[in-house]
């Protein structure tokens, strides 16, 4: 199939044994001599004045070891994006949120520390509170935080191209929106941390983190201590899907609590504080208009976007940047005008979450292209083809498509669906509905602004020779990373995997900024390659001083030395490597080939320890307007996918029967994963579409805190998946490899809305399509078609 | 006040001192050191924490430690035999079917409970069996295939 001996196979995952032995080591499983636990104290109000902390009866209560307020952290406001840091580790002054945080306590065990939280008591006076973008900005509204009026935390205005006059030549102009709820990541394993700092001054933190890195700057930054006496390591992590990648209140609160305390602290968020923490999907409110020509050029798109942001900015920013950037692309768009509007309310913060911030408005701009193509007499698909970008191509926004499997993604899902047979011809109540999508493969710019290096990757060789060591400090989250990277090392050295071993997710193996934006499998695995490759060249050198045999003239592949042309005499070589090993059982006989453990064995006995070193930062990406660095990207993923269902029209209840759905994810450095990442982000398309809200009472209280009546998709709800992979062979990523892990949710709720027109003849603008949502759409449209008889 | 409990986890008897209001999966995991067993949200929506409990999956989070007294538990830990990995294991392995993991030991025993029930379950009756298994990394397909595959 391939050139390749390890990458762009289905080789088992790392990771896979010990998880299904129930050996694998989540924080919450951890456990140190001394340990105390922790508990926070958080607002039970939405908005309030905090008059006053008594924490005298807390301290009181025996087996009770820290109390921590504002008083102990400071006032160092933190966050995501320097530009936006608005959050402290505890609240002095107001809360903005139920959950807010005000004070922690580490005990003995959890009860008493829950029980020292209850003893706390907080006088509040209570502020009227806004929850919805129209009350947010209304005129008089309370304001959240100052620097911010009519509660606005972020807004853009971009334009490329010249939009009005684009609409000037077009012959279909179309208005339409869509709404979303907020939704929440649903990981199963919920936020937690151990925190321990010694007597030297030195802190480790164990944690539940998608990005290490962050962490640690963040930890440092607001606690006021050195980034080296700050060690951060991820142990297993149970899903993150955006949520982890904010450092929270909590893993601050542990590290003060043991700083306090001089003991270990963990601290676990319960499912109803996952909800309360919040940091996921967003509700958008999105408005487009779209231009097109009669053969279905497009031409422009005006697009104008609400975010109710909740109660601090967190990824915020970037979110309402996504929002507007990521339509650039995958179709030539000549002109495009974004004006986009984050709001501040007094519930959760939102953040990221699979896709940030470009899946609703993917799914608003897809459904519209269908209600374009409808009106034109065209098919859907032959739209999409007409105006698709190639590689090569570049966004009116800048974003550069050096690779881009689109097209081949359309047939795919067209062909192996049976579009052509189906597409209007199935009866009423049974529909199919495609969509595109489009990603990038990891930010272009890190968080903060800095010229850092944004992975970095280190390659060890044990000193007996045979065995690579690899030190990542990214973030294995569920998604294989350690095994893509375990992988794409063997390959570049040119041994077996079992040959490699793989430590990640410790901030003391090196920089890297971790699981989000699908930066990972390019960004270090670019890194991970160069380690690699850095190995083979300083093994071969040694070779060639001990042969002389030319550097380029050999070669290691599957563990052994390839010599290009003649083979040398390596009976010398050998000999010693035996003489080293008497009374083994295993050395090798005079006539096999110089394998990898004996050149290295070589290696280490010339130079000392082998070390190998990788690096990667992107090239500078991206045009000149204002926040034009969020949307770019080294390489940019692509899917397609045709959704077939059927709508229950008495009781409005959708049935998903079956997903197509293909990925250009450049080439597949583990197939299996690959395929992986592709259903499990249908099935959070599917979940978003279909059911997905966190609902608030009007107190800004969740009302379905759980895993109950927050419904993520059960086993029995996943239809029958066709997963096609597509390799368009990315110049910039490693081997070819660019990104799968979130742009594959991108296609998947616009192709459930444009399925479910196919089936019932009418368009629902508001999600989730629960049962009551679409039986009502059926009943204002029969209505409407029979007062038009 | 604690009490004694007599319990058989893995074909270990061990005897316990639990709080009356002590759950079994806090049990399992913090008395006994058993962190296969995971708890996901404590009141029995996501069967992260799911156990044998003589011979029936139960939530543990939602099973008192006190009422194991004297009965029979297979956690995770005492899904592979002397001679390796269950031929479950080895499938969730092969499949695909293990992402984050946090589900898994849920999953399997899950699974396990379905195939010693009915050797040879139909695709409905497995994902029926695993309904109460919540996982948000894989979309189950691979883990129903992997299922599906060690059965008759």
């Amino acid at each position: 199939m391939s050139d390749y001996d390890i990458i762009n196979t289905r080789a088992v995952r790392v990771d896979a044994s010990d998880k299904v032995r129930g050996l694998a080591l989540y924080v919450d499983d951890m456990k140190m001599p001394g340990m105390l636990y922790g508990a926070l104290l958080q607002s039970p109000l939405a908005h309030a004045e905090i008059v006053g902390i008594d924490t005298s009866a807390a301290l009181r209560l025996p087996g009770v070891k820290a109390v921590v307020t504002s008083k102990d952290a400071g006032l160092v406001k933190f966050g995501v994006s320097p530009a936006r840091y608005d959050e402290t580790v505890f609240c002095h002054d107001r809360v903005r949120h139920v959950g807010d945080n005000i004070a922690a306590v580490a005990a003995i065990d959890l009860d008493t520390a829950m029980e020292a939280v209850s003893l706390i008591k907080v006088e509040y006076r209570e502020l009227p509170a806004v929850f919805t973008v129209e009350e947010a900005m209304a005129e008089g509204a309370p304001v959240l935080h100052e620097a911010y009026p009519r509660n606005v935390t972020a807004q853009v205005h971009d334009e490329f191209g010249d939009v009005e006059a684009a609409f000037a030549q077009c012959d279909l102009i179309k208005t339409g929106s869509l709404v979303n709820k907020r939704q929440d990541a649903a990981f199963i394993e919920p936020q937690g941390c151990i925190a321990s700092f010694d007597f030297s001054g030195n802190l480790i933190l164990y944690s539940s983190t998608q990005v290490p890195h962050y962490l640690q700057r963040i930890v440092a930054m607001v606690l006021g201590l050195p980034v080296g006496k700050v060690r951060v390591i991820k142990p297993y992590v149970g899903g993150g899907f955006g949520p982890k990648a904010a450092t929270n209140h909590m893993e601050l609160a542990a590290c003060l609590l043991s700083m306090k305390s001089g003991k270990p602290v963990k601290m676990n968020f319960d499912r109803r504080q996952v909800f309360m923490h919040g940091r996921s999907r967003h509700q958008f409110f999105h408005t487009m208009t779209t231009g097109v020509k009669k053969d279905g050029t497009i031409m422009a798109l005006k697009h104008e976007c609400y975010l109710n942001g909740g109660a601090y900015s967190s990824f915020g920013i970037a979110t309402v940047y996504y929002a507007g950037s990521l339509l650039g692309g995958p179709y030539k768009l000549p002109a495009m005008k974004y004006d986009g509007y984050r709001v501040f309310t007094n519930l959760p913060a939102c953040g990221a979450q699979r896709g940030h911030g470009g899946v609703i408005a993917r799914a608003c701009w897809e459904q519209q292209l269908d209600m374009i193509a409808d009106e034109l007499g065209m098919d859907p698909i032959e739209l999409r083809l007409k105006n698709m970008m190639t590689a090569g191509d570049m966004t009116c926004n800048y974003l550069d498509m050096s690779s881009l499997g689109m097209k081949e993604c359309v047939e795919a899902v067209r062909d192996r669906s049976g579009w052509e047979s189906k597409k209007g011809k199935l009866p009423p109540g049974k529909g199919i509905g495609m969509s595109c999508g489009f990603f990038v493969s990891g930010a272009g710019y890190p968080i903060y602004r800095s010229d850092t290096y944004h992975g970095t990757v280190i390659i060890k060789l044990t000193e007996d020779g045979g065995t690579a060591l690899v030190y990542t400090a990214s973030a294995e989250i569920g998604q294989g990373s350690d095994t893509a990277f375990a992988m794409i090392a063997a390959e570049a050295i040119g041994i077996p995997m079992e040959c490699v071993r793989l430590e990640s997710g410790d901030t003391d193996f090196g920089m890297d900024l971790g699981a989000y934006s699908s930066r990972q499998t390019l960004m270090t695995g670019l890194a991970t390659k160069e380690a690699g490759e850095d190995i083979k060249r300083q093994v071969l050198e040694v070779l060639s001083e001990e042969l002389h045999v030319p550097v380029e003239d050999m070669d290691i592949k599957k563990g052994l030395v390839v010599f290009k042309k003649e083979t040398p005499d390596i009976s010398g070589l050998r000999t010693r490597y035996i003489k080293e090993h008497r009374g083994w059982t295993d050395n090798p006989s005079l006539e096999e080939p110089l394998s990898f453990k004996e050149a290295s064995r070589m290696a280490f006995l010339a130079r000392g320890s082998i070390v190998g070193t990788g690096k990667y930062k992107p090239p500078v990406l991206g045009g000149g307007h204002k926040g034009a660095a969020v949307g770019t990207s080294p390489a940019y993923g692509c899917s397609a996918q045709v959704v077939e269902l059927s709508v229950d029209e008495g009781t409005g209840k959708i049935n998903i029967e079956k997903m197509t759905d293909a990925h250009d994810c450049g080439l597949a450095i583990n197939r299996t994963s690959v395929e992986s990442q592709m259903i499990g982000s249908l099935s959070m398309g599917l979940g978003e579409a279909l059911y997905e809200e966190v609902k608030f009472d009007d107190k800004g209280r969740v009302l379905n805190d759980d895993l109950a009546e927050y419904k993520i998709p059960r086993a029995l709800d996943m239809p029958d998946v066709d997963p096609v992979i597509i390799e368009s062979n990315e110049p910039n990523g490693p081997f070819g490899a660019k990104e799968v892990g979130e742009g594959a949710i991108m296609p998947a709720i616009p192709a459930i809305l444009n399925a479910v027109y196919d089936a019932i003849g009418v368009r629902v603008f508001e999600l989730p399509l629960k049962p009551e949502r679409v039986y009502m759409a059926i009943k204002e449209y029969k209505l409407k078609k029979e007062k038009e008889r | 006040m604690k009490k004694l409990i007599r319990v058989t986890v893995n074909d270990v008897r061990y005897e316990v001192a639990v709080k009356p209001n002590q759950t079994l999966v806090d049990m399992i995991r913090y008395d006994l050191g058993l962190t296969g067993t995971k708890n996901g949200c404590g009141e029995g929506d996501c069967g992260a924490c799911t156990v044998i409990l003589d011979g029936t999956p139960v939530n543990s989070c939602l099973v008192l430690a006190m009422q194991a007294d004297g009965r029979t538990i297979t956690t995770i830990e005492g899904v592979e035999g002397e001679k390796g990995l269950h031929p479950l294991q080895k499938a969730f392995i092969e499949k695909g079917a293990v992402q984050c993991g946090f589900c898994t030991p849920g999953m399997v025993l899950s699974a396990k409970s379905v195939l010693d029930e009915n050797p040879a379950p139909s695709e409905e009756e497995i994902r029926e069996g695993i309904s109460g298994n919540l996982c948000r990394c894989t979309g189950y397909l691979q883990i129903i295939d992997a299922v599906k595959s060690v059965g008759k």
